[in-house]
């Protein structure tokens, strides 16, 4: 069974009226449990709506979304998935603890299984010193961690994040991807991730889905070939920067006014998914 | 250290009033006014003392109205706040018409509320208070209540909260700050409209009544005294408003930590 499975999604928003807008066009995706699958594409190609229609946070206008097997909306309310963003989204009148322990307290657990499992979560994100702070306390590489820590919190098999390291430098963006992929390999968590980072996308991922806006839809899967263990050698080596190419091509392929060279559009279509 | 740091702020601001009074009282040695124009401070004070009985007894009335009307009007206004949230269509009709009615005198209308009801009554006064503070109310929480992080709701969904536990657990801890924030602007304004609606008519037994009277005497330094007492009586609603929301917020942090 897979982790995920989209046949034939569209997403129109205002259908019928002038303000029509095809956010999503005919996509079908499937995503293996255990794996990590990036979206990446410019502004506007419904990365970020399909993400949505997986967390069922939006309703497709036409085809199905399963998760786990189920539909996606009764995969949301067994909470199935966890969801991290660009903004972490703590609550400042939550200490970091109680944080963590808000989607536990939802599920109606009790007060001592909660504090245990979000001690458990703060060593897993490699900060239980600071379980009694506030949110305002920490910087945002933390927060980001905490929102992890709580995304995973109820130990869901997947976790969906929308641009989650969008927001910080790139120093703490490389530190923070290499903690993401220690803790889904630790809790084999399978992730659907939406970035603007090429870079993010190839270091992360054991495929890169590309994106094209109006209407959005996915023009290319790529696989990335760096092996299950991936660090500071992975960033320098070879296989790192042919992904980083195939991935920079496929995107220029969905922009129009960059394809001015036949060629090169020419070469494209062999990786084009219609012709896998 | 932190309380040493508070004392040594609040310095300069009390040299400086200090120092107007001091000058205010000279200039009136001076220039020789006359009381009808300016009254001393000095003379103030003694008139303020003379009359500490009746200027108590003013002072209640118009305190009581104004804390009648400041209760009634919050929980009005909060109350009213949460079917705005709730209701979108009635918050589409209400809201505009509360900004717009925040930003006028509203509290002429007394002159028509006196009209209502009986002479002596005091509920006039107290509906007037009511109104301001409801609308004060009103379009703060409402803003608390609705203006919530979107990342927040979409959080909220994803772990499968129902509308009550997001209202619960995200919209009203949201929205405490502003009822606050609110109640800060709530309680000087609730004094300030119990003076007001007393120069409307009605009983002559409270402060804003007495100022005026003791002026149409020419009684310059007593209406002065009055007026200090009326200063008094809303720095007393502010220092309140302020010692809730300390309390208040300090409260919530420990419910929400402890449970």
């Amino acid at each position: 069974m897979s982790a995920v499975n989209v046949t034939a999604a569209s997403k129109i928003f205002n259908k019928g009226t002038t303000k029509q807008v095809d956010a999503l066009l005919d996509v079908n995706l499937t995503v293996e449990p255990g794996e990590f699958i990036s979206l990446i594409g410019p502004s506007g190609c419904g990365k970020s709506t399909l993400l949505r229609l997986i967390a069922d946070l939006l309703e497709p206008t036409s085809g199905t979304v399963t998760v786990n097997g189920k539909p996606a909306a009764q995969a949301r309310l067994d909470q199935d998935y966890g969801m991290a963003f660009q903004h972490a989204g703590l609550f400042d009148w939550r200490n970091v603890a109680k944080n963590i322990e808000l989607p536990l307290e939802l599920k109606g657990w009790d007060k001592e299984k909660r504090k245990s499992r979000a001690m458990e979560m703060l060593e897993l994100v490699k900060l239980p010193e600071f379980a009694e702070l506030h949110p305002w306390q920490l910087s945002g590489g933390m927060q980001q961690r905490i929102a992890i820590a709580r995304a995973l919190a109820a130990h869901p098999s997947i976790l969906l994040m929308d641009e989650p390291f969008g927001a910080l430098d790139e120093m703490t963006r490389e530190y923070m991807q290499g903690e993401l992929l220690r803790i889904c390999a630790q809790t084999s968590t399978t992730v659907v991730f939406v970035t603007h980072s090429i870079p993010e996308a190839v270091y992360l991922s054991n495929r890169v889905v590309v994106m094209s806006p109006r209407p959005g839809r996915i023009t290319h899967l790529i696989e990335i070939n760096l092996g299950i263990v991936r660090g500071e050698a992975t960033r320098a080596s070879n296989e790192f920067f042919h992904g980083i190419t195939a991935v920079r091509e496929a995107l220029r392929g969905t922009r129009g006014d960059h394809v001015d060279d036949l060629d090169q559009a020419a070469k494209l279509v062999t990786r084009n998914v219609d012709d896998r | 250290m932190a309380l040493v740091h508070r004392l040594r702020r609040s310095v300069p601001p009390l040299i400086f009033g200090i120092g107007f009074v001091v000058l205010w009282e000279g200039a009136v040695k001076v220039f020789d006014l006359k009381p009808y124009f300016l009254a001393a401070p000095s003379k103030i004070l003694e008139q303020f003392f003379d009359n500490f009985r009746l200027i108590r007894e003013a002072s209640t009335v118009s305190g009581t109205n104004a804390f009648i009307g400041l209760i009634a009007g919050t929980i009005a206004g909060v109350l009213m706040s949460f079917l705005l949230s709730k209701f979108r269509i009635l918050s589409e009709l209400m809201t505009p018409l509360a900004v717009a009615l925040n930003a006028i005198p509203i509290f002429v209308l007394v002159a028509v509320l006196n009209n209502m009801f009986s002479i002596t009554s005091e509920i006039p006064r107290r509906i007037m208070v009511t109104l301001v503070v409801y609308f004060i109310v009103l379009v703060n929480v409402a803003k608390g209540l609705t203006q919530v992080r979107s990342t927040h709701i979409e959080l909220m969904r994803s772990f499968a909260a129902s509308d009550m536990e997001i209202l619960r657990k995200v919209r009203i801890p949201n929205a405490l700050p502003y009822l606050f924030t609110s109640l800060k602007i709530a309680a000087p304004a609730s004094v300030i409209t119990a003076f007001v609606s007393e120069y409307f008519g009605g009983s002559q037994n409270g402060l804003g009544s007495r100022i005026t009277s003791n002026i149409a005497n020419s009684k310059n330094a007593s209406a002065w005294a009055y007026v200090l007492g009326a200063c008094l009586l809303g720095l007393l609603f502010f220092g309140i408003s302020i010692l809730l929301e300390n309390g208040a917020s300090r409260g919530a942090a420990k419910e929400y930590n402890n449970t």
